[in-house]
């Protein structure tokens, strides 16, 4: 199982915990992380990627294993950490505040 | 028994107010969205337990929220139509709304440029939900204006939604420019006796009025005079912040524009200003008195630069002759040390008797009158901003 760490407005619009485990069938990257988090969370459709271009959202960062992998290609395989399930895939929204 | 329901949209959250006629005593409920934008909330005029709720955010996008119980659950309409709203497990289901600009060939536009702040030309893209307003006459029928500039119209409770691209398309698109808030349509006004007829305003376009049920549209914005824009008569390019009307007088409107108050006696196809002895005639909102067609309520704000009123004492201003002549509303309001802002969707009227005036601020009160303007209270003091306030008489 893949292991999803959700910012807190995405966890309070799934209502769900802030991690959450999902099976991902293919080769384990952005994009089917992804794809199996928006299929289990319908309603997250649009909040961490566009809804018609999937583009990631500007405010939007995803790290994984210590490493901020946001400019990654969405097709790039995650780190082992994450594939194993060892740590979680982060998905962040950016610091902003005063 | 009767019950006084306010919507009150703000910065992190939306919050439902509540009083028996007498609007004396208020509950208060909330936050709903604890930490989202809330831009808007409104009711159906058929039911004001149907609302329609604009949660946004800058990170995670636009969610479309309605409640069919008067606000006490809430739901994401929107899905693919073929998922249950709720699952085996009892999940939620339904995902955040999508605003797509229709560019079909059948009933879309090419999706084209506007100006952008430094005068160059800028791609349309969605950011927002400014305002919802619902249908006047179908529960499952409800107008949006978003940012970019378009309206948006859902026919089946909020599941989906489809541009009316024919105002985003209008040939003076080019020359549409964002305000400081963005270029947002942030106005729908239904006419009550003619269901074709709607009126929007966008900042910084101007006004526009479709007579076919939102195909077509045509900018009403002659007698505007804008110091800020190259030609300050031009056919757009004026930043409108509020258009109100009384449903007993569909072809009366009234303006707040970024400077000057405006009315029209022809549906928009004129105007002339009616600023009158106003301390200032730049503001946001306006609104219409319930019972009577020619009371007028704005709220000045000194400048397009100090977003505060004028000499720092929050005075609503009524004209009792459809503008011109204005008096301060001060009786229960701070009349010293006041720095704080009323925006274009944070004041609104009741229907009660006598009519009931809500404002919403920028530091976060909710100030109500139940005697028409000549007294204030305020309801809450420590809110976020209040970004819209809408109020509903629920039987």
């Amino acid at each position: 199982m893949i292991r999803v760490v959700l910012p807190f407005h995405l966890q309070t619009l799934a209502r769900c915990d802030r991690e959450v485990a999902l099976e991902v069938a293919d080769s384990v990257t952005q994009r089917t992380v992804l794809d199996a988090l928006e299929a289990r969370y319908p309603m997250l459709k649009g909040t961490v990627r566009e809804h018609v271009t999937l583009a990631r959202r500007p405010r939007v960062r995803f790290f994984a294993a210590g490493e901020d992998v946001t400019h990654d290609s969405p097709d790039e395989e995650l780190p082992r950490a994450v594939v194993t399930g060892d740590v979680p895939f982060m998905i962040i929204g950016a610091v902003a505040g005063g | 028994m009767t019950t006084i329901r306010l919507l009150v949209g703000t910065r992190k959250g939306g919050f439902i107010l509540s009083s028996d006629s007498k609007r004396k005593k208020w509950s208060i409920d909330g936050p709903h969205f604890a930490g989202w934008e809330i831009y808007h909330m409104k009711a159906s005029p058929l039911d004001p337990d149907r609302i329609y709720a604009s949660q946004t955010s800058s990170w995670f996008g636009q969610i479309i929220q309605r409640s069919d119980d008067g606000g006490k659950t809430w739901s994401q309409p929107g899905s693919d139509g073929s998922e249950p709203k709720v699952d085996a497990s009892g999940m939620p289901q339904g995902m955040s709304n999508m605003f797509i600009y229709d560019t079909s060939d059948e009933t879309g536009k090419p999706l084209t440029t506007h100006q952008w702040y430094d005068g160059t030309q800028h791609p349309w893209e969605f950011a927002r939900v400014w305002h919802l307003e619902p249908s006047l006459d179908d529960l499952d029928t409800c107008y949006a204006g978003v940012e970019d500039a378009a309206l948006f119209r859902t026919t089946d409770g909020g599941v989906t939604w489809h541009e009316l691209a024919g105002l985003r398309g209008h040939e003076s698109g080019p020359n549409w420019s964002p305000g400081a808030g963005g270029m947002c349509l942030h106005t729908i006004v239904l006419d009550p006796t003619n269901k074709e007829r709607i009126f929007c305003a966008i900042s910084a376009a101007g006004a526009f009025r479709s007579d076919d049920g939102g195909q077509n549209w045509k900018p009403i914005n002659r007698g505007l005079n804008s110091l800020y824009i190259p030609d300050p008569t031009a056919e757009v390019g004026h930043c409108v912040h509020r258009i109100a009307m009384h449903p007993s007088n569909p072809n009366t409107l009234y303006m707040q524009k970024h400077w000057d108050v405006l009315r029209s006696d022809d549906g928009g196809d004129s105007w002339r200003e009616v600023s009158g002895n106003l301390p200032s005639d730049f503001g946001f909102p306006i609104a219409v008195h319930a019972h009577d067609p020619e009371t007028i309520y704005v709220v000045p704000i000194l400048s397009d630069s100090l977003h505060y009123p004028p000499e720092g004492k929050l005075r609503v201003y009524r004209s009792r002759s459809g503008g011109e002549e204005w008096e301060a509303l001060t009786k229960g309001l701070p009349q010293e040390h006041c720095y704080v802002n009323v925006l274009r969707d944070a004041m609104t009227v009741d229907t009660a008797d006598p009519c009931g005036i809500y404002f919403g601020t920028t530091g976060g009160q909710v100030y109500a009158s139940n005697d028409e303007g000549d007294s204030w209270e305020a309801i809450v003091r420590d809110l976020p901003a209040v970004l819209s306030v809408e109020v509903h008489v629920v039987p």
